[in-house]
């Protein structure tokens, strides 16, 4: 007997038994669709993440003060001067662009609005580095961070608190920490990111910040920007940052009083916590599965009991034990091949619903069905059916053809 | 010289019920002719089961041996035996043991999809069920049949393969007497006008009395084999 005729009569045997065979399909279903569902939010989780990250800006390296790893005695801070040093054309080749920045809590007054905010003191490069777009106004000048004028660019979302509006807010007045600023920009929305609202901030000349806000005597920065000509030299960056670094502090090798994240570094990290949370959602997806899969085999052997006479009636016709093990096969692996397809109906269903609710309540978050989750959870419950029927198909070949036929 | 169809000699069955051995054939030895039409009878636990069993060639003997159609079969593997009850034998049940859910159509051409016959299959069952006097009944499932229409679509089936025997185990045994006398006429003029080898295993003498010889069996061995 051909696979086609085994089909086709596995197909009559499952619909003469609708209900049963729609039950045991849906353990599949579910299992494939959770499955399914799971991936797609991971991996929409995962292009999420590294999407705010790389939104930060593009080749960037975050240079911090101090040494996360190890125990080092003497921590110098980070100077303004560090920063300029970076900017060197012969011992910095793979360096575009610094940005140091000075920040600080500050709360500001409009009238009779009062909101409190994070400040970034920033030099003229900001801009560039971060990747900023204004939606009015100009950014901050080498004129206005040497003269340390008042002047403050503003985030969308303390815009929208204090004004109630993102526009025509050029030339406006407010105070922060009780000194009177002239608003002269508005910054476009970055949405949020992974450090927080990116929309929540406002930014001031450099040495306004920290002279005039934060009043450091002292010369020191809390983050250094550091942007690399090229994706491709970024690498290189960070090592002649490294070095530079090490020259002005006068640190050894592994003695570092500073630390260089890059991007990437951002990005492998929180795919690996992704990767992590993905395999982990799969496998209890995965579960469900399983539990499917022996919900077949459990149909299975019944179905093999209901029909050993039927069983003794074709071998006693001359049925083989390839025949019977085929027939009874093509059934279970149909169950889950129907089970795998609606199963991805199901969990493309699931992400589409997901999808909605995160756009819903502004999560950036779209969960995608890949086509390597669809052909895996396809071959994986078709190799589930195939498995979990086994068993009763190979039971049902090895009755003895006398013994079959006297079964009631 | 005769042209034996059955050669059996010595036949021994076996049975291991823990320690016990029973022994339901004891040593038979017969012959069966191509075209003869013969009764097997005997109480039960006589081992007529058994000895139709291994007829049938659902079944090894334990020992001895037994030619179907000139092959020695005694010692074939399952698959092998498949193969021989595929070709050479065709089965008709007490209870007809039809598969529900087909047409007359379907069931007999089940035993053809086994042989691998493609495209004469529809051919060959539409004229098997001609052959039995259901011409008009090829779309109809068991359900809308008589017990006697079943079992004339069992025994277009068993015939469907052109087998050497056709074994019939009580074929009238569910039926009334009325479908069972035609049944016993269909069966009879099959081996009367195809020369059809027939061995009909059966408690019943009246059905026994219709065939050309009986073989008796009793604590498993042959009482008589009358001429």
């Amino acid at each position: 007997m051909n696979i086609g005729q085994a089909i086709i009569e596995a197909l009559e045997s499952l619909s003469s038994n609708k209900l049963r065979s729609a039950l045991t399909i849906l353990g599949i279903v579910i299992g494939v669709g959770a499955v399914i569902a799971m991936l797609a939010i991971g991996s929409g989780a995962q292009s999420a993440i590294t999407g705010s990250i790389s939104g930060i800006g593009s080749n960037l390296l975050f240079v911090f003060r101090g040494n996360r790893s190890g125990d080092v005695q003497v921590i110098k801070p980070l100077t303004f001067d560090d920063s300029q040093a970076l900017l060197d054309q012969f011992q910095a080749p793979s360096v575009k662009d610094v940005a140091p920045v000075i920040n600080g809590s500050v709360s500001i007054v409009y009238g009779t609005e009062k909101t409190s905010t994070t400040m970034y003191g920033v030099t003229p490069s900001y801009q560039p580095v971060r990747n900023y777009a204004l939606t009015e106004g100009t950014f901050i000048t080498d004129d206005q961070n040497l003269g340390q004028a008042s002047v403050v660019l503003l985030g969308p979302d303390v815009a929208d608190k204090l004004f109630g509006r993102k526009d025509g807010l050029v030339g406006e007045s407010i105070r922060i920490e009780g000194l009177p600023f002239r608003v002269i920009g508005v910054l476009e929305s970055k949405g949020g990111g992974s450090f927080g609202s990116e929309d929540n901030v406002v930014l001031v000349p450099y040495n306004t910040a920290r002279l005039k806000l934060l009043h450091r005597t002292q010369d020191r920065v809390d983050l250094i920007y550091v942007q690399a000509v090229g994706s491709a030299q970024v690498q290189a960056a960070s090592d002649e940052v490294a070095q530079i670094l090490r020259a002005r502090h006068h640190t050894k090798i592994g003695e570092d009083d500073f630390t260089i994240f890059s991007q990437q570094d951002f990005v492998a990290t929180a795919q690996t916590i992704t990767s992590v949370l993905t395999i982990f959602l799969g496998g209890i997806a995965g579960i469900s599965l399983l539990v499917g899969g022996i919900g077949i085999m459990n149909i299975m052997l019944v179905s093999v009991t209901e029909r050993t006479r039927e069983i003794g009636l074709r071998k006693a016709l001359g049925a083989r034990k390839r025949d019977i093990l085929v027939q009874f096969l093509a059934e279970s692996s149909l169950l889950s091949l129907f089970g795998g397809l609606l199963g991805i109906g199901l969990g493309w269903v699931i992400s589409f619903v997901v999808g909605r609710i995160a756009a819903a309540s502004n999560t950036p978050l779209t969960p995608v069905v890949g086509i390597d989750a669809v052909l895996l959870a396809t071959l994986f419950s078709t190799a589930v059916g195939l498995f979990f029927g086994l068993y009763p198909a190979n039971r049902a070949a090895n009755l003895e053809p006398v013994e079959a036929l006297r079964y009631e | 010289m005769p042209d034996a169809v059955i050669q059996v000699k010595d036949l021994k069955k076996i049975y291991k019920l823990g320690i016990v051995e029973v022994h339901a054939l004891d040593g038979v030895t017969f012959e069966i002719q191509r075209g003869e039409m013969v009764a097997i009878m005997g109480p039960s636990g006589s081992g007529k089961s058994t000895l139709m069993n291994l007829l049938g060639c659902l079944d090894r003997p334990t020992s001895g041996a037994y030619a179907l159609d000139g092959e020695e079969v005694s010692q074939l593997s399952d698959d092998q035996l498949a193969d021989i009850r595929n070709r050479k034998v065709g089965f008709v049940f007490q209870s007809f043991n039809l598969l529900p859910r087909q047409t007359s159509l379907a069931n007999v051409e089940l035993p053809m999809r086994y042989a691998g016959v493609g495209k004469e299959r529809r051919e060959r069952a539409v004229a098997a069920l001609e052959s039995v006097g259901l011409a008009d009944r090829i779309t109809h499932r068991p359900t809308e049949l008589s017990g006697g229409q079943q079992q004339r679509v069992a025994i277009a089936r068993a015939l469907v393969n052109h087998p050497a025997i056709l074994m019939a185990d009580e074929p009238t045994g569910n039926l009334d007497s009325k479908s069972g006398k035609e049944i016993m006429d269909l069966l009879l003029s099959l081996n009367r006008e195809s020369q059809t080898t027939i061995i009909i295993v059966s408690h019943d003498p009246n059905i026994a009395a219709q065939t050309q010889r009986i073989i008796r069996l009793r604590d498993g061995l042959i009482e008589e084999a009358a001429a």
